[in-house]
C-alpha cells in the first residue's frame, strides 16, 4: 500500500452569512495515492467542488469555516499560514476550474499568465519561463502553440482556452491535479479531446488527480476510484467498474438509471424523485431518505455509518450488511 | 490604428461644426443685443446703425455664420466687442490656466478616487467601506461653488494661509508663489470627481474580485500583491472612462470656480462674455472647449485600447 497522496478525515465545511449557516461539506474522508484518479461524482450543490477547493483552501475565506483534517503531500492545508499556501499553491496541487470563458484573465496574454505561475514559484529567468510555457502548450496541445502564447483569452475558443488552462495548471509539475467538471462546459466533442488529454497527462506525468463530475459516463471514461457524493456526505466509494456495474446505495443506483449508457436502448430512463435537501438546515437521519423508497423508520434516527462492503467497497446505507460487522471502522484507505 | 486616429480626427469636424451652429443660434435667439451692451444708452440711432455694420450685425445670420466660420478655418477668431482684443490670444494664454487647473483638480481627483474606491473595495462591508463611500457620496453632492466659498473663508480668512484670488503674477510656473493660487481652486474642482471615481472604482474593483478569474489567480500561488495588479488592470480602462469624461467637464464646467476664486481661465472668460453679449468670444470659447472635449475622448479611447485587449477592434 503506498503513501496517500492527499487524506481527508472528517473533512467539514460551512459557509457562515449573516442570517444561515450553510452546510456545505459534512465530514467528507477520502484517500487519493500517487498516480490514481478519484473521480468525486454528485449533483449541483453536494458539495463536490467545495470540497476540491478546501484541498487548496480557494473558498472564500471571510465566511468559509473548514473543520477536520486535510494533508496534501505531507502539508497540513488546514493550519498553513497564507504563505505557506501560496507555495503549495501551483507547485503541489493546481486547479483546473469549470469555466474556461471566465477563469482567465481577460487583459493579459495566454503566455503571460503562464510565465508570472513559473516565475512565482522558480528561480528561473523570464526566457526560460517563456520557453517552458511554448512547452505547455505543446504538451495541451494548442495548435501553432508561438502564436498562441502572445494570444489573449478572448480570442481563444472554449476548448482552446480549458486547454490553456490546464497548462496553467501543469505549469509549475504539481503532484496532485484538481479538476473541477472540466468539461461541463464544452461541446460533446470537444469534452472527449479534453478528457482523453488529460486522463493521458496525469499516466505520463505521474500526478494524482482528483476529478469532480456530475457525468457518469465522464467518470467512467477517467477514473480509478468513484466517491458518490450527496448533500456534502460521500455515500458510496469504490473502484470504478464496482460501482458502475453495481451500485450499493440507493442513490447511486437512481444515478446509473437516470443516465444513457449502452445496452439499455428501449428502455425508459427512471428519475429520482424529490429535490436535494437544504443546506441550511439537514435532516437528522439519511440526507437521501425523503427521496428514497427502501426508506426504513431507522433511517430517519440516525445519519448511517459507512458501512464495508466487499471488494473494499462502503456505502453510507442501513441496508448494506457490513462485511467486516464493524460500523465504525469507516475507514477508505486501500490500494487503488 | 493610424487609420483608426485618423478616422477619429476626421470624426471630429462634422461635431466641430454642429457645436458652433448651435452655440451661434443660441446666442442669437437669446434677448438682447450685444451693441447695446458697448454704446452708451442715449447713443444716437446712427452710431449704433454704424456700429452694428462694422460688426457685421446687420448682415442675415447665414452670412454671419458663413464668414465666421471662414475666418475661423484660418485660425482668426475675431475680436473681442467688449474690449477688442483678439480673441484667439486671449482665448490661448486662458485655456492654459485652465489646463493647469483642470488637469491639477483631474489628478488630485482620480489619485483619492482611486485610494478611496480600492480601499473601500478591499473592505467590502466594513465599517471602512461605509465611511468611504458616504464621504464619496458627500463629495459628488456639495455644489463646488459653495465649497469653494467655505474653502476660502476658512483657509484665507480664518487661517490666512493661502490666496483667493487669481493665479499669481504674470505667465503661469510651477512655483510656489503660482501654485500656493492653485490649492484651493483644484482641491474644490477635485471633491466632485474624486467622489465620482471613489464610487466606479468600488464597484468594478468588487465586481472583479468577484470573477473566476481570481480564484484561478490565487491557484497560481500569486501573492495578494500580484492579485491587486491584475485586478488593477482590469478596473483602469473603466476608471480611465470616468476621468477622462470628468476632465472635459472640469475644462467646460470650472465656470463656476473659476468666477468664485476670479481664476482667469476659459470659465471665466467664458462667464464675462455672456453678461456682455461678447459674441465672438462666447464662440471662440464654446468652440475651443468643445474640441478639447472632443480630442478628450479621442485620448481616453487611445488608452483603453493600449490597456483592454479586447477593444482592439477595427
Amino acid at each position: 500500500m503506498s503513501e496517500s497522496l492527499a487524506t481527508a478525515r472528517d473533512l467539514t465545511v460551512r459557509f457562515r452569512t449573516h442570517d444561515s449557516t450553510i452546510h456545505a461539506v459534512n465530514g467528507v474522508d477520502f484517500d487519493v495515492h500517487p498516480r490514481e484518479v478519484l473521480c468525486i461524482l454528485g449533483e449541483s450543490g453536494s458539495g463536490k467542488s467545495v470540497t476540491l477547493r478546501s484541498l487548496m483552501r480557494l473558498n472564500p475565506p471571510a465566511i468559509t469555516q473548514m473543520l477536520g483534517t486535510l494533508r496534501v503531500d505531507g502539508h497540513d492545508i488546514m493550519t498553513a499560514s497564507e504563505q505557506a499556501l501560496e507555495e503549495i499553491r501551483g507547485p503541489v496541487v493546481a486547479m483546473i476550474p469549470q469555466e474556461p470563458m471566465t477563469s482567465l484573465d481577460p487583459v493579459f496574454t495566454i503566455g503571460q499568465q503562464i510565465t508570472e505561475a513559473i516565475l512565482r514559484h522558480e528561480r528561473v529567468r523570464r526566457r526560460e519561463a517563456s520557453r517552458r510555457a511554448l512547452e505547455l502548450l505543446d504538451l495541451v496541445q494548442i495548435p501553432s502553440a508561438a502564436r498562441r502564447l502572445a494570444s489573449y483569452p478572448h480570442e481563444l475558443s472554449g476548448g482552446l482556452r480549458q486547454r490553456a488552462m490546464i497548462a496553467i495548471a501543469l505549469a509549475c509539475r504539481p503532484k496532485l491535479l484538481l479538476a473541477d467538471e472540466p468539461t461541463t462546459a464544452l461541446d460533446a466533442t470537444v469534452q472527449i479531446q479534453i478528457l482523453l488529454l488529460l486522463r493521458n497527462l496525469q499516466q505520463e506525468l505521474g500526478m494524482g488527480m482528483i476529478f469532480v463530475t456530475h457525468d457518469l459516463g465522464v467518470a467512467g471514461e477517467i477514473a480509478d476510484r468513484i466517491a458518490v457524493m450527496y448533500a456534502g456526505r460521500i455515500v458510496e466509494e469504490g473502484p470504478v467498474d464496482a460501482v458502475m456495474g453495481s451500485p450499493l446505495h440507493p442513490y447511486s443506483c437512481g444515478l446509473l438509471g437516470a443516465t444513457v449508457h449502452e445496452g439499455l436502448r428501449g428502455t425508459m430512463l427512471t428519475t429520482i424523485p424529490g429535490a436535494p435537501p437544504d443546506l441550511r438546515k439537514l435532516p437528522e437521519g439519511c440526507a437521501f431518505a425523503p427521496r428514497c423508497t427502501y426508506t426504513e423508520p431507522r433511517c430517519l434516527e440516525a445519519v448511517p455509518e459507512l458501512r464495508t462492503g466487499m471488494e473494499g467497497r462502503v456505502a453510507r446505507c442501513v441496508r448494506l450488511v457490513d462485511h467486516r460487522g464493524d460500523a465504525s471502522s469507516s475507514t477508505t484507505t486501500r490500494a487503488a | 490604428m493610424i487609420l483608426y486616429i485618423l478616422r477619429r480626427v476626421l470624426y471630429a469636424i462634422p461635431i466641430a461644426l454642429a457645436v458652433s451652429l448651435i452655440c451661434f443660434m443660441l446666442v442669437h435667439i437669446a434677448p438682447g443685443d450685444p451693441i447695446n451692451a458697448i454704446v452708451p444708452p442715449d447713443a444716437p440711432k446712427v452710431v449704433v446703425d454704424q456700429m452694428r455694420k462694422d460688426y457685421g450685425l446687420d448682415r442675415p445670420l447665414p452670412i454671419q455664420f458663413g464668414l465666421w466660420l471662414s475666418r475661423v478655418v484660418q485660425g482668426d477668431l475675431g475680436r473681442s466687442i467688449a474690449n477688442r482684443r483678439s480673441v484667439a490670444a486671449d482665448l490661448m494664454a486662458a485655456a492654459g490656466k485652465t489646463l493647469v487647473l483642470a488637469f491639477s483638480a483631474a489628478a488630485l481627483g482620480f489619485a483619492f478616487g482611486c485610494v478611496f474606491g480600492g480601499t473601500s473595495a478591499m473592505f467590502h462591508g466594513t465599517w471602512i467601506d461605509r465611511t468611504l463611500v458616504g464621504i464619496a457620496i458627500a463629495g459628488v453632492s456639495v455644489p463646488h461653488y459653495w465649497l469653494g466659498m467655505v474653502l476660502v473663508i476658512i483657509f484665507s480668512v480664518m487661517l490666512n494661509l493661502l490666496p483667493s484670488i487669481g493665479a499669481g503674477p504674470g505667465d503661469w510656473a510651477w512655483d510656489w508663489v503660482h501654485i500656493q493660487h492653485l490649492v484651493l481652486p483644484a482641491v474644490t474642482l477635485s471633491v466632485i470627481p474624486a467622489g465620482l471615481v471613489t464610487r466606479t472604482v468600488r464597484g468594478a474593483v468588487i465586481e472583479i474580485l468577484n470573477q473566476d478569474f481570481v480564484m484561478t489567480l490565487r491557484g497560481k500561488g500569486l501573492s495578494r500583491l500580484r492579485i491587486y495588479y491584475h485586478v488593477a488592470k482590469n478596473v483602469a480602462p473603466v476608471a480611465l472612462a470616468v476621468m477622462g469624461l470628468q476632465l472635459g467637464y472640469l475644462m467646460g464646467g470650472s465656470i463656476l470656480v473659476e468666477t468664485v476664486f476670479s481664476w482667469p481661465g476659459t470659465g471665466m472668460m467664458l462667464n464675462q462674455a455672456i453678461f456682455q453679449r461678447d459674441l465672438p468670444v462666447l464662440q471662440g470659447t464654446t468652440l475651443v472647449l468643445a474640441m478639447f472635449f472632443v480630442v478628450l475622448n479621442l485620448v481616453v479611447d487611445l488608452i483603453q485600447t493600449a490597456l483592454d485587449p479586447r477593444m482592439r477592434r477595427r
